[in-house]
């Protein structure tokens, strides 16, 4: 089985900061890290492969040169190949021509790995948090898609997904090739190997720009994006509201109790 | 393209059970007054097998009209025959601006018929307006977490379409005296043709008296829970107060209560009347799920914590001591109700 993964290099959300004084986001020494979700999505794919034997994991990402080390770390988690996209003329492009760039790339690198029965994304990146780009891949490609995957195994050229619903789950059959985007699961990626780690620092990533793909350069970048950003801002913080801290804990209760009744919230 | 063409505001009325889940129906709220500022009709579709009942809220919600696509391969939320009626719909009748519920199969949906049709999606908005230069619709969503917030406009393609965050916009009230017409559309999509299938669907939630999304209060539990016992306290003051149960990603990761209850960036989003965070410590992530909460409880040891940023009741405490007398408390003041 021949298996892609597309992963983002994105900067820690979790670790970025609002300037007090200008209202700006904090963005320098915030760290770069392989997008969360797309890890979890090359652990569904390395568990594939663990009962697959043979099975080869391909790993793409469209960004800077620096975008490398996230693929590095894929490597060492147990991807056999990276690929980095790369090219000015990509920069600024929305999710309607992210997509297409990956599409052309998957089918540019196909010419060398064969084709491949399951694309993995993770459902979304934490910087952009918009989740279409795997699903426009899907379609571009005219493929299947399933989203919010959880679990996934496949049998004779079937995926069997394990989807997040607002209620719980629902089991899908899906036909490959299939697009399928990655939540979270129960599982983190796993550790690297020492050999896989060796490698991985070893590892030549090819670079394909525009050039190697089979591409309409109109479709790509600010040129080929619908939606346009108009600004950006950052988010009011609420006022502070009343505190409560009385000398005990059932005194505090019985306050917030009567303020909640006052109120008449209850 | 020629813009003029594409007329009318169409929001996409989600089904399950075959009726309309709230956050449609709360689209029809700013759906209606973009169409007012555009002086354009407002539109609703409904898609499913037997959702009669949906397209009859629609209207009732303040459509002005709603397409009505049914038949047996859409009885169950499929992306393959789901987009084809969509797309087949949007080319017929040439929307300007299309909103669908950022729900998982909204944000599954949305970014298909984009595709296809190679127009602009803005993903999980929590604001909508009119750009005032252009005319166009701002689109206006966070970012990085929820860090940032950007408006986005789709200046040159049509319709411009947007996927909008569930229980930012409140329900308003129905009429049931509605006389929007109900366009019955016949769409087919051959079942055979569908590559995917629906083995089994799993509900975790089934025996909860109120759901989450609908519930006017919640009541919800994080990592200050200790172990997954405690969720008994959290259980128990939502009975009390007739709400429904939340819970923080790290209560979830934990194994403590299942996937379904959780609050945030990758649980669903809520915006009930009440909202009481017990032993949650208030990340981003957490905060982007929740804030929309008209008022906001927060109890919680740590003073420091980033939930009392956005509480309007801010109880500094230990919740194994206030929780079991507030649930008293607030036992014996609905008691003399």
């Amino acid at each position: 089985m021949k298996i892609l993964v597309c992963v983002k290099q994105v900067p820690d959300t979790t670790e970025i900061r609002i300037d007090p004084v200008t209202n700006t986001l904090i963005r320098a020494g915030v760290p770069s890290i392989l997008n969360p979700f797309d890890g979890f999505a090359l652990e569904v794919a390395a568990r594939i492969k663990d009962q697959n034997p043979g099975t080869v994991i391909t790993v793409i990402s469209m960004g800077p040169e620096q975008a490398k080390e996230a693929l590095r770390s894929c490597l060492a988690a147990g991807a056999d190949k990276a690929y980095l996209i790369t090219d000015r003329a990509f920069s600024g492009s929305d999710t309607l021509a992210t997509s297409y760039i990956l599409s052309r790339a998957i089918k540019a690198v196909e010419k060398e790995t064969g084709p491949f029965d399951i694309i993995f994304c993770g459902k979304q990146a934490i910087d952009g948090d918009t989740a279409q780009v795997g699903p426009e891949i899907a379609e571009h490609l005219g493929y299947p898609q399933v989203t919010y995957a959880a679990e996934v195994s496949v049998e004779e050229g079937v995926a069997k997904v394990k989807r997040e619903t607002e209620d719980g789950y629902e089991i899908l059959a899906v036909q490959t090739p299939a697009v399928i985007t990655v939540t979270k699961t129960p599982f983190e990626l796993r550790y690297p190997s020492l050999r896989c780690k060796m490698a991985s620092i070893r590892a030549i990533i090819p670079s394909l720009t525009s050039a190697d793909l089979d591409i309409d350069l109109n479709r790509v970048g600010l040129k080929g994006s619908p939606t346009k950003v108009k600004k950006t801002f950052t988010p009011q913080v609420k006022k502070r509201g009343v505190r409560i801290k009385e000398d005990t804990g059932a005194d505090s209760a019985r306050k917030l109790a009567a303020l909640l009744n006052e109120a008449k919230l209850i | 393209m020629d813009k003029a063409r594409y007329k009318n505001i169409w929001v996409y009325i989600e089904t399950q059970g075959g009726k309309a889940k709230n956050v449609g129906l709360e689209l029809l709220g700013p759906g209606r007054r973009l169409a007012h500022n555009m002086g354009e009709k407002l539109a609703a579709v409904v898609i499913g097998d037997g959702v009669e009942e949906a397209a009859q809220a629609a209207a009732a919600y303040g459509a002005d009209e709603v397409i009505l696509v049914e038949g047996k391969e859409y009885g169950y939320y499929n992306s393959e025959s789901y987009a084809h009626a969509m797309c087949r719909l949007i080319k017929k009748y040439k929307p300007s601006t299309v909103l669908i519920g950022a729900t998982n199969n909204g944000r599954d949906l949305g970014p298909r018929i984009a595709c296809r049709i190679s127009t602009g999606l803005t993903a999980d908005c929590t604001g909508l307006d009119i750009d005032t230069d252009s005319g166009n619709v701002a689109w206006t969503r966070p970012a990085f977490g929820g860090n940032l917030m950007a408006t986005i406009l789709c200046p040159d393609t049509r319709p411009q379409m947007g996927t909008v965050r569930p229980g930012v916009f409140k329900k308003g009230s129905p009429d049931k005296s509605s006389k929007a017409k109900i366009i019955r559309e016949s769409v087919h999509t051959p079942v055979r043709s569908s590559r995917i299938k629906l083995l089994e669907v799993i509900h975790e939630t089934a025996g909860e008296p109120v759901k989450l999304e609908d519930a006017e209060i919640i009541v919800s539990g994080g990592r200050g829970l200790g172990k997954p016992e405690n969720f008994s306290l959290i259980k128990e003051l939502a009975e009390v107060l007739g709400g429904a149960v939340g819970a923080s990603r790290a209560a979830v990761d934990a194994g403590w209560i299942p996937h379904a209850y959780q609050v945030g960036q990758t649980g669903k989003t809520v915006g009930p009347k009440l909202y009481i965070a017990c032993g949650i410590s208030g990340a981003i992530q957490h905060r982007a799920g929740m804030s929309g909460s008209d008022i906001i409880v927060a109890i919680n040891k740590d003073a420091d914590a980033p939930i009392f940023d956005v509480a309007d009741y801010g109880v500094v405490g230990d919740l194994f001591e206030v929780l079991p007398v507030l649930i008293s408390e607030i036992r014996s003041i609905k008691h003399k109700d």
